[in-house]
């Protein structure tokens, strides 16, 4: 199973796409680890730089509707080979969510207020996040503030990522 | 309590219900392209499962970058065309006969109503036009379907979206999709089931179906669905035929997959296309819509007209009759790609290819082409594309560049003005 602590990426903007996480120029390429430069290449965001903002984060913190577009798994490709293996956001597109559980990565969804209390209390500050998959509860902590934050994931979303991901767990089953 | 459409084709199709909503259907179909496909059997060979569920079942396509343009997509042309080799799938389609995936799988008589398709793209919501459900998915989905022929899906709540009045000269099933994503914003439909019904719906030919559905993923939908009836069965009947004695018995077969008349919506929605002008998108998300008359005069360098949203022959069709003894603007390029070889056999024989390159467009073979900017196409820093594609994300068409969405009919009109303008087929509301 992945690890699921460490330090978090914020980016405050919704819609945010897979174009933008990964450009479809990149998808001619046939390893994932190829993919690793060119992560959040053509974000649209004000301040954020893919070349020196992405070192060292582990968690992504993000707003509505994150990985809509493409069905491309390049795009949990992109985050996985760059140490990222969970996003938290307010809401996520059906594909990229699938895809993330699919890889045994998470993507939780969390109520619009607490994602907006978390953005207000740590945003531009270093955060860090700690999972406990027994308790379902997130602590978030940084500039001297802690949080605990609970989250629910499914039975189902939890099997794939103790499995390793959907395909051992089908192949074995069906 | 009734059911929808998606629900009669999951409960026909379900496998296992491994927790809570979501379900294992059984699939009838695994849709493959080069750009998607290649990582999936890449991995099954290195896992020691290099196998499909059945041969028959799996169509592939080498579609979006065709000719390959480098040493990168000629390989991942030859993977998928070593695996369909080896693994005996007939239905490949290769250089000379391939065109758009969601245009040629069709036209090809692999959908049906009923049918639970998959493939590695989000457009393949296309195919619920046939009512089917039909659904994008990622690589390690695409791998469980090639391999054993289901896929995972919560149970599929929908929502309706009645379409009422009097389609106006000029207007378009494409304005009327730009319209409905505008309204539901880009996430409007996430993990639903779009329904399109209703008289208009009901009017509409296959084509015009295929692009309303097309763009159900641009509001997050899992899949667009409409009702198969007689415009379905006379699309598919040369396929068909043989199963069934009549066009009324086919007809009458697919009605097991009509919604019930006490079936559930999540939400229901009307609208009423009577005063409905052409629309477009303005900025980098699917919602951002506007009427054409709001936008006149706006610049644009290219106007690119194909993709599995509109390179069908009516879609051709529309922008010959507005392009017809015109040329295009000096300072416009203008590309055309029909969508597979039939169509564009189709357009050669109706003297549409020869309107377009008396127009001064380049006609390019089948391909997706300019739609995502990784062959020809691309656009750069600044520049503008008046576009009949589905997405206009931002870089979508090349890093820096801004892509318009809106029918062939417009698309048409902007590359003779040069900049957006109203189709001569629109004569006001
Ligand atoms: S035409 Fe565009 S949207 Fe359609 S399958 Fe090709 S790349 Fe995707």
């Amino acid at each position: 199973m992945k690890n699921f602590n460490g330090t978090v990426l914020f980016l405050d903007r919704s819609d945010i796409n897979t174009d933008e996480i990964i450009p479809a120029k990149y998808l001619t390429e046939i390893t994932k680890e190829a993919l690793k430069p060119y992560l959040l290449e053509d974000l649209n965001m004000d301040s954020f730089d893919s070349n020196t903002d992405l070192e060292g984060k582990q968690v992504v913190i993000t707003r509505e509707n994150f990985g809509c577009g493409s069905s491309r798994e390049h795009a949990p490709w992109a985050f996985e080979v760059n140490g990222l293996y969970m996003v938290i956001a307010e809401s996520f597109a059906r594909i990229f969510r699938q895809n993330m559980f699919n890889c045994g990565m998470m993507a939780i969804a969390l109520p619009k207020e607490t994602i907006e209390r978390i953005f207000l209390t740590f945003s531009g500050k270093e955060t860090t996040i700690e999972t406990d998959l027994e308790k379902n509860i997130f602590v978030v902590q940084g500039g001297g503030e802690k949080m605990e934050v609970p989250f629910t994931v499914s039975d189902y979303d939890r099997s794939l990522v103790e499995a390793g991901g959907w395909l051992e767990f089908a192949d074995s089953k069906y | 309590m009734g059911k929808t459409i998606a629900e009669k084709i999951f409960d026909k199709h379900f496998v296992d219900n491994p927790s809570g909503d979501i379900h294992v259907i059984k699939l009838d179909a695994v849709f493959c392209h080069e750009i998607t496909t290649p990582v999936a059997i890449n991995d099954l060979v290195s896992r020691g499962k290099d196998r499909v569920y059945d041969a028959s079942k799996i169509k592939a396509v080498i579609d979006h970058v065709t000719p390959a343009k480098d040493s990168k997509t000629a390989a991942q042309g030859k993977i998928v065309r070593d695996w369909a080799r080896r693994q005996g799938i007939k239905d490949f389609f290769d250089i000379g006969r391939n065109g758009v995936c969601h245009a040629i799988f069709p036209e090809q008589g692999f959908v049906r109503p009923g049918y639970t398709i998959i493939m590695g793209d989000s457009h393949t919501c296309t195919h619920g036009a046939f009512g089917a459900f039909a659904a994008g998915v990622g690589t390690t989905d695409l791998e469980v379907g090639i391999l054993k022929g289901v896929c995972a899906f919560q149970y599929p709540l929908s929502i309706k979206i009645n379409v009422t009045g009097k389609m106006p000269e000029g207007v378009f099933a494409k304005d009327v999709i730009l319209a409905i994503i505008g309204r539901l914003g880009v996430n409007g439909a996430t993990n639903r089931v779009i329904e399109f019904a209703g008289p208009v719906v009901e009017a509409m030919s296959m084509e015009a179906r295929m692009t309303l559905c097309n763009m159900a993923i641009e509001a997050g939908g899992t899949c667009g669905i409409c009702r198969p009836d007689m415009t379905t069965v006379d699309y598919l009947w040369k396929y068909i035929r043989d199963d069934f004695g009549s066009k009324a018995a086919a007809l009458e077969t697919y009605s097991e997959f009509l919604p019930d008349a006490d079936a559930e919506y999540e939400n229901i929605i009307d609208i009423d296309v009577s005063n409905m002008e052409p629309m477009m998108t303005v900025g980098f998300k699917p919602d951002q819509i506007k009427p054409v008359s709001e936008m006149v005069g706006e610049k644009v360098d290219q106007v690119y007209i194909g993709s599995c949203t509109n390179g069908r022959i009516e879609d051709l069709r529309a922008a010959a009759a507005v392009l017809k003894g015109n040329r295009i603007d000096d300072n416009i390029r203008g590309i055309v790609s029909p969508a597979t070889p039939s169509i564009y056999n189709q357009a050669l024989e109706e003297g549409i290819i020869k309107i377009f390159m008396d127009a001064g467009f380049c006609v390019t073979n089948p391909t997706c082409g300019a739609c995502l900017g990784m062959s020809n196409g691309v656009l750069a820093e600044g520049e503008v594309c008046a576009s009949t594609t589905n997405r206009n994300f931002n870089g979508r068409m090349g890093k820096g560049g801004m892509v318009h969405l809106m029918s062939p009919a417009t698309a048409a009109a902007t590359a003779i003005a040069g900049k957006i303008k109203n189709s001569s087929m629109y004569k006001g509301a």
